[in-house]
This record gives C-alpha cells, structure tokens and sequence, in this order.
C-alpha cells in the first residue's frame, strides 16, 4: 500500500506538478526566433527527411499509405517519447539545487517533461490533421483513440523517465547511455518502417517493444483503412502496467536518499 | 499551557563519507556486487554522525534559535524537518503545515519574470495559485520591484533577486517555518526588513526555527535557543544564556592561546593563512588584559604560501553575546596592500583609544582578495579581556551590556539649586 500513499501524495502536490510542467514550457523557447514553431518544424523536418531517404530513395514499403502521413504519424509520438526521456533522464539532477533545499514529490520533475510535452504534441497532432486532409483522407471513429494512445505514451515516456532520473543520480553514466539508448530504440521500432515487414520470427520481440503497438496504433487510426493491430496494442498496455508499477516501486525506494547523494 | 508542535526524539542522521565520488560509477558498484557474492566485503564504508540522539520540542508559537558551529548539524536537522532527507534513526512529529526557507529564492529560475518567478517559487514552497493571486500585489511591493515585474530576473541586480526572494517567503501561510540563515545576505536595508518580519511573527504565534550565525539576531527574536555542537544538544534555554556558554567555549578552548595554525574550523583557500594573533601595546609589548580606552595593537602574523597581490586584511570584533561591535579593514580603511608573501609576515592593526565597555571580546580575522577571493576566514580565533578599571570614570554600577565607554562632561547649569 506504499505505492498508493505514494500516488495520493503525487496528487496533493499537484499544483508544483503543473507549475513545473508549466516553467519547462515557458523556458524551452524563450530567446528563440521561431518560438513554439519549433514544435512543428522538428517532427515535420524529419518527416520530409525520411519521406525522401526512406521513402524515395530506398522505397520502404507503406500498405498504401502516402509517405508524409506515414512518417509524420509515427515521428509525432516517437519525438515525443525521445524529448521526454531525454529531458527527464537528467531532471534530478539539473535540478539538484531545488531538491536539497526544498521538499515536493521528486517524481515532479521527471514527470513534468512529460507534461509540458503533450501541448507540443496535440499542436503536432493539428499539422497531422491538415495533412490528412491534404491527403483526402477521412477521419474515421479511430480518431477517438487518440486520446488514450496519448495517455499510453505519456505514461510509458514518464516511468522510463523516472527510472532513468533516479538511476541518474546514483550513475551519472546514465547521461552518457541515454543518447545512445534512444537511437537504438528508434530503429527497433517500426517507425522508418512498417510492422509487417518484420520477419515472422523477431516479431514477438518486436512486440514486447512497448513503443511498437503505440506507435503502429497512431498510423492505423490517422487513415481510413487500416486495421487497428489490437493484439500489439494489448501487449504494450500490458508492459507499460507492468513497467509503471516497476518505476513507482524503485522510485519511491530511491528518493529516499536522493537529496544526499545527487 | 501551548502545545508542542515539533517533536524530536532520539533523533541521528548519518552521512556515508566519499559516496559522493564514491560508488557513483556503475563500475564500482559491479565490483562491489562481485565481492559480495565471493564473500568478502568491499572496503568498509566510513560514516559520520550529523545528528546523534537529538531530542526536544517546540511549543506552538516559539521562535527557536539554532546556534552551533560550521558542520555542528543544525542545517541537517532543518533538512529533516522538512523531508529533504531523511534520519538515519529517531522519531520527527510535525503538527501543522511546514515551510522551509533554506536560501533566498527558492526554485526561481533567471529565464523567468519576476511575476512567473513568484508563482513558481509560491507554489514549490507551498501556496496555493488562489493565495498567491491574492498577495501578488503585496509581495510585489514588499520586494519594491513593481517596475520589474515582467522583466527577466536576469537582468534584476541580486540585491532585488533576494527581496523578491524574501517577499514571497513571507507571504508563506505555514504555521512552521525553517529558516536557514536566509536574513545573513543582502544589503543592509533588507536585512532589517528580513529581521522585521521575523520580529513581527512572533507576535502572529507563528513557530519558527531559526539557524543562524548571527548570534545578536537570535538573542533579540528568539523566544529559546539550541546549541548544537557535533551533532549533539550541549544547552537549550533562554537565547542570552545559551550564547554565553556557547561564547565562552571559544573564550575557553583558547584563553591564552594566540596560535592560529591548528584551528581547523576555517574557510579559504589557504594561499595564506593566519598562524597567529597577538595583544600588544603601543610599544609593542605584549598584553592580555586593557583598560578601557587604552591603546592596543594588534599583530596579525601570517605564513604565505605564494606571493598573494593586494590582499585584504579584515578584523572583526565580537561581543561575549555574539554581537558585531566593529569591523575593520585595510581596504575600508584605505590602506592597500601591495603584495605579501611567500613566507612568513605579519600586519599591525593599531586602535587608539580602544574605548570597549569591560568584557570580553572575540576576534574573527579574514584575509580576502579583491573580487571575493577568500584565503583565509578564521571566526572567533581569539578573545581579549577590557578591564573593569575604566578610564572613564568610576565604573559604578556599569549596566554589563553595554558596549561602548564614551568620555562625557556634564555642565551643571549655575541656577541649578
């Protein structure tokens, strides 16, 4: 029952959550040109990127689907997934200073990333809604979806941001492997290329990739006939519940001593 | 009859020595975890005890002062207190909400205005966005920032990064505040601002614990005051007795002792370093014990490791309760020093008329460089005795706390019957 006082104290310091949250909007584009632009032009760039490497050059098949909405629709949640984790990963410690002179649940600050990330994310959706249009493409009753792959990918970024952070307070090679780690889960995630095309054989590996139904998902539900792979989508489900029950059990042991030791 | 609101007992905090370089790398823990599954243990781990069996309490609508030396551990148990860390062992029971200010502007960030830093900084410290509306304006003017408000703090001076710092911790609605030497920085101004506010809580019955070095701080707004030394209690009571035997121990540890060289509690780099400190006379013979108003001189002997440009020589003296009666520098004075050193040197710092009430006085000594370079800061390195043989009359019925002599006429008018 530790986890959930854990919770319950999360929730009553809500507030330092969103306003958290709240200041890592506020900072990532200030003295910028192009301020919130930069939400859409990074996945948008390298959706044009991949459309012309991926997509001209080396003719990766896509069932049908037009090239930019197959990339832009996997780029929107991966780039999500990788900025959070890239940004929690090192929360506690840039924030060293706050945690030895004030006390708030530490998993506000991995956590925040992840939440200041989903307005970057529903303005990408926006330009991915214009495309499919472009496209002529019809939404379809897939689209409600949408929110919950949402809260599947907000919750997975979060519980592999959190262990991260704590493991980097403790192992500063984290900071080192994180980059690395996350260029090896790009491409072991259907993003440059479809699911189908997995060999029979490594596609139940494939699957235990919690980013593969998710991600798969966000393409199934942005064109109109496409099957939604719900066996994937139950398996990521599943190991996300399992991994987020993990990072509660190790986070809340783990900052117990973070304020010494960071 | 109040009720304790803060309840210590048997309260220890340990700290694991060289876990900070320490077992911080991944290899380093695999090898650990390999000598433990081969039987043996990796090299035994060294502690030190920040806190040890602390117990007492705090009624509800005290202002308790927490004195104590560098490392002594009265931040560790302001940390605990407010679930920054946590004991080792020992039982906390806090009843009632909790704020703690252990610097100047808790969570504000440069990047920010000075409005989107008060709400950040308000709520991490507790307050809610509906009480923060509502003391906007106040904190605004309290901090006296009104036409910075939606400026970057960045581009704020730091005097008015710590009054908006300050403001917004006073606007706190905690019933319990933890405050950590916050009012020791800033401009002179501020710091009787800060002191005012900490004076006028005493009268809301606000509990407050209150760690500071500034001794006169806590004799005139501590209802009771701690003294921690090493981690454990050595006296709580009333503020003014506490400091004293918490004074005295310097005067005591070093009555008739000028060396400097062994005292390890000391802050700098150590380029140069104080190696002793003697009372002479105008001719230069040593002293211990002065009439009021007398001349002394004192001789700051130091021992250079290199050759230091243009240091700065300081002196601060301290009452027996802890009060700062002067400070004295070569810089103030308009005395620059070339250079100094390497070896052996000394300084002569004379005080004419040296006109002290009878008592006993401490001495801190620092040796800075231009742009807050610290070479050495030695606090309450020494003491000296003013005798009661006043110069200044008879010396009846001198009120003991007072400071000063001052050589006085009194012009009795003729008509006076």
């Amino acid at each position: 029952m530790k986890g959930w006082a854990w919770v319950r104290e999360g929730w009553a310091y809500r507030n330092v959550y969103y306003l958290l949250a709240w200041r890592d909007t506020k900072l990532r584009y200030k003295q910028t040109i192009l301020g919130a632009m930069w939400a859409i032009l990074q996945p948008f760039l390298t959706m044009v990127l991949f459309t012309v490497v991926f997509g001209r050059v080396i003719g990766v098949p896509t069932d049908g689907i037009p090239y930019p909405v197959f990339y832009y629709a996997a780029l929107l949640p991966w780039m999500y997934f990788s900025n959070t984790v890239a940004q929690s990963g090192l929360s506690l410690v840039s924030n060293a200073r706050l945690i030895t002179k004030v006390y708030f649940p530490r998993s506000a600050l991995p956590i925040a990333p992840a939440l200041s990330g989903i307005i970057d994310f529903g303005v990408g959706t926006l330009i991915l809604i214009a495309m499919l249009g472009y496209y002529g493409l019809h939404p379809t009753w897939k689209l409600l979806l949408w929110p919950i792959l949402v809260l599947m990918l907000a919750s997975l970024s979060c519980t592999i941001g959190m262990m991260l952070a704590a493991l980097n307070v403790r192992y500063r090679d984290v900071k080192h492997a994180v980059p690395f780690i996350l260029q090896l889960w790009l491409f072991a995630t259907p993003i440059v290329y479809p699911v189908n095309i997995i060999p029979e054989y490594l596609r139940h590996l494939a699957y235990l990739n919690p980013l593969t139904g998710i991600v798969a998902a966000f393409r199934s539900i942005s064109v109109p006939n496409h099957d939604i792979d719900w066996s994937s989508l139950c398996i990521s489900t599943l190991i996300i519940m399992v991994l987020v029950i993990m990072s509660i059990a190790y986070f809340s042991k783990a900052e117990e001593t973070l304020s010494d030791i960071v | 009859m109040h009720t304790s609101v803060v309840k210590i007992e048997n309260l220890s905090k340990r700290y694991k020595l060289g876990q900070l370089e320490g077992s911080t790398m991944l290899r380093e823990a695999v090898v650990n975890v390999l000598h433990r599954r081969s039987g043996r243990t990796a090299q035994s781990d060294q502690f030190v005890w920040a806190l040890k069996d602390v117990s007492f309490d705090v009624p509800e609508g005290e202002i308790l002062g927490v004195i104590g030396r560098n490392g002594s551990g009265k931040s560790t148990l302001l940390k605990i207190l407010s679930k920054i860390t946590r004991a080792t062992s020992g039982v906390t029971q806090v009843t009632g909400r909790v704020a703690s200010l252990l610097e100047v502007g808790t969570g504000f960030h440069e990047e920010l205005t000075g409005r989107e830093n008060i709400y950040l900084s308000g709520t991490i410290l507790g307050m809610t966005k509906k009480r923060i509306d509502e003391k906007l304006e106040e904190i605004v003017t309290f901090a006296g920032i009104e036409r910075f408000i939606d400026t970057p703090i960045k581009r704020y001076s730091s005097g008015m990064i710590m009054r908006l710092g300050f403001s917004v911790a006073a606007h706190l609605e905690a019933e319990i505040l933890l405050v950590d030497e916050v009012i020791a920085v800033g401009d002179t101004e501020f710091q009787r601002k800060c002191l005012q506010t900490m004076g006028e809580l005493r009268g809301v019955g606000r509990t407050v614990l209150f760690v500071s070095h500034n001794l006169a701080a806590v004799e005139n707004l501590c209802t009771r005051a701690i003294w921690l030394d090493d981690g454990l209690v050595c006296g709580v009571g009333r503020p003014k007795e506490i400091i004293q035997k918490y004074m005295n121990t310097f005067g005591d540890a070093r009555a008739g002792e000028l060396a400097l060289d062994h005292i390890l509690s000391r802050r700098g780099s150590g380029e140069v370093r104080f190696s002793r400190i003697e009372f002479l006379t105008m001719d230069r013979r040593r002293t211990r014990v002065i009439a009021s108003g007398d001349d002394l001189v004192i001789q700051l002997q130091y021992n250079a490791k290199s050759r230091i440009e243009k240091p700065v020589f300081g002196l601060e003296i301290y009452t027996n309760l802890g009060t700062l009666v002067t400070q004295i520098h070569t810089y103030n004075s308009g005395v620059d020093v070339p250079s100094i050193g390497p070896g052996n040197g000394y300084i002569d710092v004379e005080l004419p008329n040296l006109n002290l009430a009878p008592g006993r006085y401490h001495v801190s000594l620092s040796l800075t460089g231009l742009g807050y370079v610290f070479y050495d800061v030695v606090d309450h390195c020494a003491i000296f005795d003013i005798d009661a043989s006043c110069r200044y009359g008879l010396n009846r019925a001198l009120k003991r706390d007072a400071i000063m002599c001052v050589s006085s006429n009194w012009i009795i008018p003729n008509d006076t019957v």
